[in-house]
């Protein structure tokens, strides 16, 4: 069943600082294009009193501070900010590439995808990169993306047991989702590649190399390329 | 300057300030102290910006030599510190002097303390806040709890000239049996048998809680028949209750960003300090308040914190 991207925006409240908006009822690039366009709009125009907006698959909250404005109010705000029709010129997305190591001992289950797909593990790597993965949203850990677009033929169940520690920079699939670790971490995701990037480097001046509504592309790379970049990137 | 050496660190010590709000997009999680009202407080009694970073200790606390002469002052749960076996009182403040040795042992109310010390503890500001955050190894010491033989350091800041103390009348009491205000939403519709079931019931904390949320046990939350098991993943706020498959409901905190199960309500930011303050065994009962009610509750805390700040002004002048 396709999803619906309202006609108007639905507002919940999530406790007395924050206000959910939502702008359609699944997983989908019109919603969340529009999510990312409302975003774009309040970041530029912060409204009085609001703390933070974090933009989600297909809803963004807006935190604000009880003793400045109102949900009331910010409903205002919104309806009034999409009925601007700049919200319809949100700049094209950036497109962030990532280059990966794909199997050997950075992707580890590859041999798994391959006897579950059917596919041979360069075929695997072909339609790994073949597409440009909206970022829908961030969460969970830092820099952590929920990206669309995995082809149906890579689509396989998650690990069993998960993983208790995968290093940073891994790069797997799970059902329709494709993602990278940005930090050591446990995990159940089947683990094809690894990219020697450092995805969230805190003391860095920008800590993140995307945010949501970015593209990400996947580069597939040598060994030699990894460990010459993951040298500079990590040392 | 080096502060403390750290003897023996305590089960869970983090440092912590009122933690980051700028990379909430990011995956970041708020962090900071879990009861911010006490971290403000313990600040406030040594002379601190209410924003510096302190120590949040967990059940049960560090012993600590004292390296350099320090302002301290402990707030929050009442466990019982000594300075070279003196028992020192709670929310005010005493001078920490060279060759010391601090002792915090037990929580008897209350879950979590907040020492604060002249200046504030000295770690990196990173990402705008100076909160540990252990699972993405940011913040604090090393991005991780305090362990022994660590020695802090505090930032300059001026002793003061004589011991504060907050009022008695003014200090929080913990009490075993805690009700908790909350707001329905984000998605009481899913919800519109089990809320009120929900609303009347009494649950217990259970040894599952840690900053990113309280696991209770008590009676099943249902959800409507038609509803599904999850939603699509989206932003979750500290105090957002989440009902998962089994029913069982989770207050979410300040380490979770996201999450992919229905909220049936959410306690009020005034009412947060309590949840913080919760010991597994206690029990937690919830209580409908609308928004209009949340937003006076949360003006009525930040009228008394002013309070404070005035009344600390008044008698030791800042």
């Amino acid at each position: 069943m396709a999803a619906i991207l309202y006609k108007q925006a639905r507002f919940r409240l999530s406790g007395d600082r924050a206000l959910l908006v939502e702008y359609g009822d699944g997983i989908d690039p019109v919603i969340n294009e529009k999510v990312r366009a409302m975003t774009t709009l309040l970041k530029r125009n912060l409204p009085a009193g609001v703390e933070a907006v974090v933009p989600a698959y297909r809803s963004l909250s807006i935190i604000y501070d009880p003793l400045a404005t109102t949900p009331g109010r910010l409903a205002e705000i919104l309806h009034a900010l999409e009925a601007d029709s700049r919200a319809a010129e949100i700049a094209k997305a950036k497109v962030v590439p990532i280059p990966v190591c794909y199997g050997g001992e950075f992707g580890p289950d590859i041999g798994v995808v391959a006897e579950h797909t059917g596919l041979r593990e360069d075929e695997i790597v072909v339609i790994h990169i073949a597409v440009d993965y909206p970022i829908y949203m961030i969460g969970f850990t830092p820099g952590f993306c929920y990206l669309g677009g995995l082809d149906r033929r890579l689509q396989m169940p998650r690990r069993k047991t998960p993983r208790t520690n995968l290093p940073a920079g891994s790069v797997g699939v799970a059902e329709s989702q494709t993602g990278m670790y940005p930090v050591d971490s446990p995990g159940g995701w089947q683990i094809i590649g690894r990219t020697p990037l450092r995805l969230f480097a805190p003391a860095r001046e920008n800590p993140f190399l995307y945010e949501a509504g970015d593209r990400i592309r996947f580069v597939p790379i040598a060994e030699a390329e990894f460990r010459r970049l993951r040298e500079k990137e990590w040392s | 300057m080096e502060l403390f050496a750290v003897r023996n660190p305590g089960p869970m010590t983090t440092v912590q300030d009122l933690g980051r709000l700028a990379f909430l997009d990011r995956g970041v999680p708020l962090s900071g102290a879990l009861d911010p009202f006490a971290c403000r407080v313990a600040n406030l009694l040594v002379g601190n910006p209410e924003d510096a970073a302190v120590l949040e200790i967990t059940v049960m606390g560090p012993t600590i030599e004292v390296l350099t002469p320090a302002d301290i002052a402990l707030t929050g749960a009442d466990m019982g510190m000594t300075i070279n076996q003196a028992p020192i009182r709670a929310w005010r403040t005493v001078r920490a002097n060279p060759g010391e040795v601090i002792r915090i042992p037990r929580a008897a109310s209350g879950c979590r303390a907040y020492l604060a010390v002249t200046g504030g503890i000295d770690v990196p500001l990173m990402m705008g806040s100076r909160s540990t955050f252990v699972r993405a190894k940011i913040g604090g010491v090393q991005g991780r709890g305090l362990i022994k033989g660590d020695i802090l350091h505090r930032r300059a800041g001026s002793l003061l000239t004589r011991p504060r103390e907050l009022p008695d009348e003014w200090i929080p009491r913990y009490a075993r049996e805690i009700a908790l205000r909350a707001v329905p939403g984000p998605q009481d519709d899913a919800f519109r048998e089990g809320i009120d079931a929900f609303f009347g019931a009494s649950y217990e904390v259970t040894q599952q809680a840690d900053r990113m949320g309280c696991r209770l046990r008590g009676p099943a939350v249902h959800r409507d028949g038609e509803s599904p098991e999850s939603i699509v993943t989206e932003p979750t706020m500290p105090g957002n209750v989440q009902v998962p498959a089994d029913g069982q409901p989770i207050i979410l905190l300040v380490e979770q960003t996201s999450g992919g199960y229905a909220k049936i309500a959410t306690v009020i930011t005034a009412d947060l300090p309590n949840v913080a303050q919760a010991m597994p065994g206690n029990i937690v009962l919830f209580e409908r308040v609308t928004l209009e009610d949340a937003h006076r509750l949360y003006r009525e805390q930040q009228k008394h914190l002013q309070q404070i700040r005035e009344h600390l002004k008044r008698v030791y002048g800042l």
